[in-house]
């Protein structure tokens, strides 16, 4: 795969690696077991568009939340995680 | 018809024109008592062991392809039972006791291969991971040797012993270990099932999982409603979108891991090797091909093949622990998609809704776990309990904290 | 050496200037160069060069390229022999040696030939229906039988002596074959101004033009090709890389290429490259990798002297090598036809072409007339006749049996576009009853077929395609050019026409679908009746297609038999999954450079020499290489260790602590950060102090533990474990960018950047102040963690008062450039006091004797309560990890916990990694208490001494235990003491 960095541009993806499903949002504090649990354990692991986090490991250390499809592993967007989190409020 | 070589010769006389089909090709029935998803090694495996051990004979197995398409028959063919942790050993202990007498057991030969499995050691610290290990199996009554380097050098000579950059010092083999023959094992446990009047039926997909007050009625396919009792779900790979149909989400994430095999060769490689200052496992089908694999190419995916960086990497291994393969070619490379637990273990339970049953969670290792896994998961589904060998495989484990991580990686799918 | 009796005196692309001597089978033989194996063979009259897999059935050539199945021979000798190497690949070199393989005793004469009477009793699955009595049995006699028997060529034994490189490529266009259509697609795409590169499996350019003597402008194919050659290397950004395979294709439009550098040689040159991994990203991929010719299926169809038409061909025209005499063609389509006139000129006369149509068409008629063939229509060969070599055909032209002398079979039962690569982006292709083959279907990435890979089999329609398809790459790439005049190209053929003929009705003897594999035609219907119905399950019940050609010439075949058998269409019959490579690829060009000593990177610290000067012994930690010991005469680790040991704790000793990482931290919120990543608390840490930290994972369990100082007031220096650096810093990373992007901080790892060195001992403060004379060390001006920085010469330095020897000791960290130096500057001011060198031998036997942690206990499994740090959780703040961490599991007393753990009897050692039980129970895992993590003989307390996890942890102290170790068949009493074996009131610390 080709993972476009809007830091550094297009570049293989061996340069990156992989955390995993952006879209669960940190627990706020004070928030229940079954919540943490939620956040960290459960997926919902589409087959098809996945919003997911990936590290410029080899490259600028950025992290990237990277809209990409999980069947054909076409990438649709990619972003600062930076930017996402403090959009997202 | 019973396999026999006093059949086989018979059979030659007719020009082998009156072999039977090995299983029925089904047409579904309105309704079941048990309905397996999933037509791979575990879900034959389950619906032959309900049949077989629980009396239970109105069974469907729905494959939405054809049998044993998935990781069945993907996979890189290692049987072993060599695991640390109290919650798994006991398991797959009981699952190589099955596979020992599989053969007889369904008439089918699947060519259990117990030739070995040995574990390199590169370090100090490796070395003692594997004295708890080999300990801990022995304490389970399983099978373990320490081998050092002189005899692992006897053994294995074409390991690179002189030039590695993390020099092998030594290994921990389990020589119950070895190989089997993939497809024979969905192939025998078909029969087998089929035998028993189970209803193996393949093109059928299912498109959704019917309940009425929190409990199962049945499942959509695309050939048609079909009423159920209890479904079990055994479908490697794609258990989230098959448990979302029942509105649960899982502590999964589905990755690719890419298999290897090499042009056949005359006999090089005895046992099965595992490199420990990489991933990458070797062996040799009896067929002559190399057959080997590495580490997931650690982003979720649901494509069955995988990418060139992970390919050189798991190669890499290769040659580091085994510079003679250099000249030896790749034949074929492939990806399945494995079921990632948040552990890097298995889950066999009940599921919060009433008559839904989950087998899911194998990582890399679930071929070698299939009698087991249908053992065990038959009797969940029959007895509405865990038997003890799957007691600890349990779907809120993540919640009570009870974890199974051998590897000791956390919740990262990927460095399991 | 023979003279090469069936080479024509003329003609052909070899170099008759230079005659190469080779060997097969220890015969010498003459070529030219120019040839490969197989054709040096033809010309030599040898066709007999295998024996199949299973039924050992002689074999002969059958191709002249990739989708070889028979010819497969061991190339070179010794660590450089190959097994399975097509002859029809091998570029002939000088002295080349060759062996067949998978026979015994000799090719002509082969034991296991026994097989073919038998087989009768071996059809497809055999084995899955017997060898399973006596239950032993399979492992000791059945399986080792089977294994020596399959198997096709002996692999090296030796290490590869051949290097390999990886490099990668970056085009606008990249087109795969330099056949007339992959020639013009590149021309055109290179003329518009794009980026450029054409990949040939070839060392020529034209493709199958050369085995034929068509003309374009009335040029030969050859010189046509050549200029186009010429034109397109004149490009400064095209780039034609000859001898390269692509063999993958990956996502993104990620392509592989092995491009063989010197294996057309006796061996690479010196300080070259065997072989080559190209990565090539394409923005727009044309693959032009033209078509496979189908044999057709009929009995004895795997004799020798039975080959492609195409391969026939090959021989005559491009390498001037008579594949035989007197020839019968065997054809369902045109394009026999098209063969015939080239085949005459090369010398063979051809006698009769069977064709089972009823209506051919008038152009194949007078090209067969042309050559003065017979044609038999609605005609099939039965059987081929002949032992080690086809003596003749038994035909039934419309029920009139006929039986025709030959020596050479040409067949061709239509042919296959390569889809290989175009199927690997996650399609599948799509049959085309036109061409009855399977052509490209809809692609998922930016790549199309032209030419005879998407079916186009007509040579000047395929032109204008590719001229077009090679300038809409370029244009979507932004270059624009316009279309150039193709060259006329001899129309000499008719218009492609086909019938399919899967198999032919009533044949005598075994036909073969797959001849590597032995795969016959009643394997089929064998393995539908038995059920294995699905493509798949005839693939994996029968093998067929899974040999070294993949099913290049089988698959489409068995395939329409399936159907057959089924009453399916071949449509909804499908086909198997393509899979990468499409031919196969050496191991070692995959791994490139990386392996032996290169396999991974070698992390030196910035002492390292010095400690190679003087004699350390080293260890890897990951990456790093480590001083383990430094022994003197004749010490073993042992010795050496607990030597340096008692120095330190005797007077004074040094140890390289560079490897631990290292990150910077500044920021107005860096203590808010460190104060949340630590379960401990760092915001109110003053300046000028050092703090042991630990972290723990979301999950609750524990991360790694480190001291973290504080610099100044936004200033903060973290140390984490030398094995979770770069974890660590990426875990940083991930709660600062992803979670928490509103804190004002910056951190970065310095890891490199810093030598660190630890000084310890009694005598440490003395030693240090010899060379730190500005700083006053005294215990009550810097104490027990306190920190500084300061001016140290022309550099700044940090100072740690930190131990994790338990001794009074310092870390000492300046610029990595200077640390040699200071290192030095310290041993020599140590001398009065005796300063010792110590490694990490002896840094592991001072931490077991002080009980702190470190790997062993710290593994992913181990909650901080486990290593008995649960009071560092703060229960004043929150903290990653610090909610999972609560959960029921995690903080039940009877966990297994960190106690010490030591022999009653000290003659009696221990190993890490028994399991405790109590002492009068047995080894078995109901009684497993626990287990030994970290094992040191102790020289201060004269004891083997060890750290232990153990079930209810502390509670347990006094108690007698038993270390149990089945695998090494050792077991000893010990006893349960707190993990803090030495000082354990820390007054060695403070003075």
């Amino acid at each position: 795969m080709r993972i476009n960095c809007p830091l550094c541009g297009e570049r293989a993806s061996d340069e990156f690696s992989y955390l995993g499903d952006a879209t669960p949002g940190r627990p706020p504090s004070g928030a229940s077991l079954k919540e943490w649990h939620d956040y960290v354990y459960l997926r919902d692991n589409p087959r098809g568009p996945h919003h997911e986090y990936w590290h410029h490991v080899g490259g600028c250390r950025a992290w990237l939340v990277i809209h990409r499809d999980t069947f054909t592993h076409e990438i649709f967007d990619v972003g600062l995680a930076c930017d996402i989190e403090e959009s997202v409020g | 018809m019973k396999y026999s070589l006093f059949n086989l010769i018979r059979n030659t006389f007719s020009g082998h024109s009156r072999w039977t089909p090995a299983w029925r090709d089904a047409t579904p029935k309105t309704h079941y008592d048990v309905i397996i998803i999933g037509g791979g090694g575990h879900g034959l495996a389950t619906a032959y062991y309900l049949a077989r051990e629980h009396g239970i004979h109105n069974i469907a197995v729905l494959e939405k392809g054809y049998i044993g398409g998935g990781n069945a028959g993907r996979n890189t063919t290692i049987v072993r039972a060599n695991y640390l942790l109290e919650g798994n050993q006991p398991f797959y202990e009981w699952s190589l006791k099955l596979w020992e007498s599989l053969e007889q057991e369904l008439n089918y030969n699947v060519m259990m291969s117990q030739r070995g499995v040995i574990n390199l050691y590169h370090s100090d610290a490796q070395r003692d991971a594997y004295v708890r290990r080999g300990n801990a199996m022995l304490m389970h009554g399983s099978d373990a040797v320490l081998m050092k380097r002189d005899e692992l050098r006897d053994m294995l000579p074409y390991l690179d012993y002189d030039n590695a950059r993390f020099p092998i010092l030594g290994g921990l083999m389990q020589p119950r270990g070895g190989t089997a023959r993939h497809d024979a094992v969905v192939w025998g446990y078909a029969r087998g099932a089929d035998m028993r009047d189970v209803d193996i039926i393949q093109n059928c997909e299912v498109t959704g999982i019917r309940m009425e007050n929190g409990a199962i009625t049945g499942v959509d396919t695309t050939r048609g409603a079909i009423g159920a009792n209890k479904i079990g779900l055994a479908v490697a790979g794609n258990s989230s979108r098959l448990a979302a149909m029942a509105g649960m989400r899982l502590p999964i994430e589905s990755h690719v891991l890419q298999a290897f095999v090499t042009e056949g060769l005359k006999p090089l490689i005895d046992h099965v090797v595992t490199f420990g200052a990489g991933h990458f496992y070797i062996s040799q089908s009896d067929k002559g091909g190399l057959v080997f694999g590495g580490d997931l190419d650690g982003y979720n995916s649901y494509a069955q093949r995988g990418n060139l960086p992970m390919v050189e990497h798991v190669l890499e291994s290769g040659m580091a622990m085994m510079p003679s393969l250099g000249r030896l070619r790749v034949l074929r490379h492939w990806g399945g998609i494995m079921d990632m637990s948040m552990d890097g273990s298995p889950i066999i339970d009940k599921t919060p809704i009433d008559g839904l049953y989950l087998n899911t969670g194998w990582c890399y290792g679930g071929f070698k776990a299939t009698p087991a896994s249908g053992w065990c998961f038959a009797h969940t589904i029959a007895r509405d309990h865990a038997h003890r060998y799957n007691a600890p495989y349990r779907l809120d484990r993540f919640m009570t904290g009870n974890l199974i991580d051998e590897r000791g990686g956390g919740p990262r799918p990927n460095v399991h | 050496m023979k003279e090469a009796a069936y080479r024509n005196s003329a003609g052909g692309l070899i170099d008759r200037d230079r005659p190469l001597k080779f060997y097969f089978d220890n015969v010498s033989y003459q070529g030219f160069a120019g040839d490969t194996l197989a054709s040096a063979l033809i010309a030599n009259g040898v066709h007999l060069t295998g024996r199949g897999f299973k039924y050992h059935r002689p074999r002969g050539i059958y191709t002249s390229g990739t989708e070889e199945p028979n010819a497969l021979v061991e190339l070179r000798e010794d660590a450089r022999r190959e097994p399975n190497t097509r002859a029809t690949l091998i570029e002939l070199y000088d002295g080349l040696s060759a062996m067949s393989q998978n026979r015994w005793p000799s090719l002509a004469f082969d034991i296991l030939s026994v097989n073919n009477l038998l087989s009768p009793f071996l059809p497809a699955g055999f084995y899955y229906k017997t060898f399973m009595w006596p239950k032993q049995f399979w492992e000791k006699m059945y399986e080792p039988f089977i294994r020596r028997a399959a198997g096709l060529g002996r692999a090296a034994n030796k290490p590869d002596p051949d290097r390999y490189e990886r490099a990668t490529l970056h085009c606008d266009v990249l087109v795969v074959g330099a056949g007339p259509a992959g020639l013009v697609a590149a021309l055109a795409a290179a003329r518009s101004g794009a980026r450029v590169v054409l990949a040939e499996q070839d060392h020529r350019v034209g493709g199958h033009l050369l085995s034929t003597s068509t003309t374009l402008d009335s040029k030969s194919a050859e010189s046509w090709s050549d200029d186009i050659r010429t034109e397109i290397e004149a490009f400064e950004d095209a780039r034609l890389l000859t001898r390269t395979t692509v063999f993958g294709y990956y996502d993104h439009n990620i392509l592989a290429a092995v491009e063989r550098l010197a294996d057309h040689l006796p061996v690479p040159g010196a300080h070259g490259a065997r072989q080559k991994l190209w990565r090539i990203h394409a923005s727009r991929v044309i693959l032009a990798c033209g078509a496979f010719e189908r044999p057709l299926v009929f009995g004895n169809n795997d004799l020798p002297g039975i080959m492609l038409t195409s391969a026939a061909r090959t021989y005559a025209m491009r390498y001037a090598a008579r594949p035989g005499s007197r020839a019968v063609i065997f054809t369902n389509n045109s394009s026999g036809y098209d063969a015939l006139a080239d085949l005459a000129a090369g010398g063979v006369n051809i006698v009769a072409v069977i064709d089972p149509r009823s209506d051919i068409d008038s152009q194949s008629i007078a090209q067969a007339e042309a050559v003065g063939a017979r044609i038999l229509n609605r005609a099939v060969i039965l059987g081929a006749r002949g032992h080690l070599h086809v003596r003749g055909v038994d035909v039934d032209a419309a029920g009139v049996r006929e039986r025709i002398d030959c020596d050479l079979l040409c067949v061709s039962g239509g042919w296959n576009p390569d889809v290989h690569l175009h199927s690997q982006t996650g399609t599948r292709p799509v049959w085309s009853p036109d061409i009855a083959g399977f052509i490209p279907a809809e692609s998922r990435q930016r790549e199309l077929s032209i030419g005879g890979a998407a079916g186009q089999f007509d040579l000047a329609n395929a032109l204008i395609t590719a001229r077009q398809r090679g300038l809409d790459a370029a244009r979507e790439c932004g270059f624009m050019s316009s279309a150039f005049d193709l060259p006329d190209v001899a129309k000499g053929s008719s218009a492609y026409s086909i019938e399919p003929l899967w198999r032919v009705a009533g044949y005598h003897g075994k036909a073969l679908v797959d001849m590597q594999n032995d795969v016959k035609e009643t394997d089929i219907g064998l393995s539908a009746r038995e059920g294995y119905k699905s493509v798949e399950h005839l693939k994996r019940y029968t093998t067929l297609g899974m040999a070294t050609d993949q099913g290049k010439l089988s698959n489409v075949n068995g395939l329409g038999i399936l159907a057959d058998e089924l009453g399916f269409s071949i449509e909804s019959v499908g086909t198997t999954t393509f899979r990468p490579p499409v031919l196969p690829v050496a191991i070692g060009v995959f791994a490139g450079s990386s392996r032996g000593q290169h396999f991974s990177p070698t992390r030196y610290t910035p002492m390292h020499d010095w400690a190679v000067r003087h004699g350390a012994k080293f260890v890897e930690a990951g990456q790093w290489l480590r001083p383990r010991y430094y022994p003197r005469d004749g010490e073993d680790m042992l010795a050496a260790s607990c030597r340096e040991t008692l120095a330190t704790r005797n007077s004074v000793g040094l140890c390289d602590v560079s490897t631990l990482g290292k990150i910077d931290v500044q920021g107005a919120d860096a203590p808010e950060f460190l104060n949340r990543l630590h379960s401990n608390g760092f915001a109110r840490l003053p300046v000028g102090k050092a703090r042991y930290g630990l972290m723990l994972r979301e999950d609750g369990l524990v991360l790694d533990d480190g001291t973290t100082t504080r610099l100044a007031e936004h200033h903060y220096f973290m140390t984490t474990t030398t094995a979770e650096a770069a974890a660590v810093m990426a875990h940083m990373e991930y709660y600062h960018q992803a979670i928490w992007p509103q804190l004002d901080v910056q951190y970065c790892s310095v890891t490199e950047q810093w030598a660190s060195m630890a000084i310890a001992g009694p005598n440490s403060r003395a030693v240090l102040q010899k060379v730190l004379t500005r700083i006053d060390l005294s215990n009550e001006a810097f104490p027990f963690l306190a920190a500084t920085e300061f001016n140290l010469g022309n550099f700044r330095a940090r100072l740690f008062r930190i131990s994790f020897s338990g001794e009074l000791a310092y870390e000492l960290n300046v610029p990595a450039g200077y640390g040699e130096s200071l290192w030095q500057a310290l041993m020599n001011a140590g001398k009065e006091f005796g300063i010792t060198a110590y490694g990490t031998e002896a840094l592991g036997i001072m931490r077991i004797e002080k009980g702190h942690i470190a790997g062993p206990e710290v593994n992913g499994q181990t909650t901080a309560g486990d290593i008995g740090l649960g009071s560092m959780l703060s229960s004043k703040k929150e903290f990653i990890g610090r909610p999972l961490a609560a959960r029921e599991a995690l903080v039940d007393s009877a966990r297994e916990q960190l106690v010490g753990i030591r022999c009653n009897d000290s003659s009696m050692r221990l190993y890490a990694g028994a399991h405790l039980v109590e002492p009068d129970k047995a080894a078995v895992i109901e009684n497993d208490l626990g287990h030994v993590t970290s094992v040191t003989y102790s020289p201060m307390l004269k004891t083997w001494i060890a750290l232990a996890l153990l079930k209810g942890g502390t509670t347990n102290i006094g108690k007698t235990l038993k270390a149990v170790n089945p695998l090494m068949k050792h077991e000893v009493n010990v006893e349960v003491v707190s993990s803090q074996f030495f000082d354990p009131e820390n007054t060695r610390l403070h003075v």
